[in-house]
């Protein structure tokens, strides 16, 4: 499965199922079980409903008809803001440093 | 008239340069698709999963973002809640992971798919790796080989592979 179309045509995996939402948003909208669990699911029986290497099909879900996201991402300095680059595990959370902190099994 | 797919290609590649890196390389296969035939009916498969948000729980060690190559187990039966994203693409879950984790991790979805029958069995662990690594070698020779070993050692029937 995945969001980005190009990137499933190059990579070739043996079966792929292509969700036109926006990078990131591999399984769906955010408190929308019912749409997250169809494209699973969908994503899952290409398993058996793909019967050529290669084949990429295609989810129905349309993220908004506004399609303003998609010029916004196509454009080098705002649809690709990579992080800086180092060896500092980034925690969501401080929390989250405190709890690895304390967890001897934490690096597993 | 619907614009076509968003092409991610070009403009990761052109970012990089305009931050100074190193030209960044997508994976280019050498050959066709791979493929293996299913063996038997989903609903008798146990599923292995992976994905590359660089999804870890709470109480693990997070992500760093140079060319992290390590992975995280993520034990099947982890609340969503404790769920947690550490990626060089952040900007890529503001939208939604940050505030729902199945939007991009489908720990929910998944338990449902076998709750259902759907699928025999989803793996005890699924796994969780970091995207955008410049190494393909080390993506290559040791964490495609190490979560191979896993996948081996669960004796899953088909892997679903969950990208950023």
């Amino acid at each position: 499965m995945g969001t980005g179309y190009d990137i499933l045509v190059q990579c070739q995996p043996p079966r792929a199922v292509f969700l036109d939402y926006p990078m990131g948003i591999t399984i769906g909208r955010p408190s929308a079980p019912k749409e997250q669990f169809d494209i699973t699911r969908t994503a899952v029986q290409a398993l058996e409903t793909i019967e050529e290497p290669g084949t990429i099909l295609k989810h129905d879900y349309i993220w908004s008809e506004n399609e303003t996201w998609k010029v916004e991402a196509a454009v080098a300095n705002t649809g690709d803001i990579r992080q800086p680059r180092n060896l500092i595990p980034r925690y969501q959370f401080e929390e989250d440093h405190i709890a690895a902190e304390e967890n001897p099994v934490a690096a597993e | 008239m619907s614009m076509g797919p968003v092409e991610y290609i070009p403009p990761g590649v052109e970012r990089y340069v305009l931050l100074g890196y190193e030209p960044y390389r997508y994976f280019q296969p050498e050959g066709p698709a791979p493929w293996a035939p299913m063996t038997k009916p989903l609903s008798e498969c146990r599923l292995g999963v992976v994905a590359t948000a660089g999804t870890y729980v709470k109480g693990q060690v997070a992500f760093f973002y140079k060319d992290d190559h390590s992975y995280r187990t993520i034990p099947k039966s982890t609340p969503v809640e404790n769920l947690r994203f550490a990626h060089v693409t952040k900007h890529y879950l503001e939208r939604a992971a940050f505030k729902d984790a199945n939007s991009t991790f489908p720990i929910e979805p998944l338990r449902r798919l076998e709750r259902e029958g759907i699928v025999g069995e989803v793996a005890e662990d699924l796994f969780s790796c970091m995207g955008g690594i410049y190494s393909q070698r080390k993506v290559r020779d040791e964490l495609a080989l190490a979560l191979a070993v896993e996948f081996t050692r669960q004796e899953v029937d088909a892997v679903l592979l969950v990208p950023m």
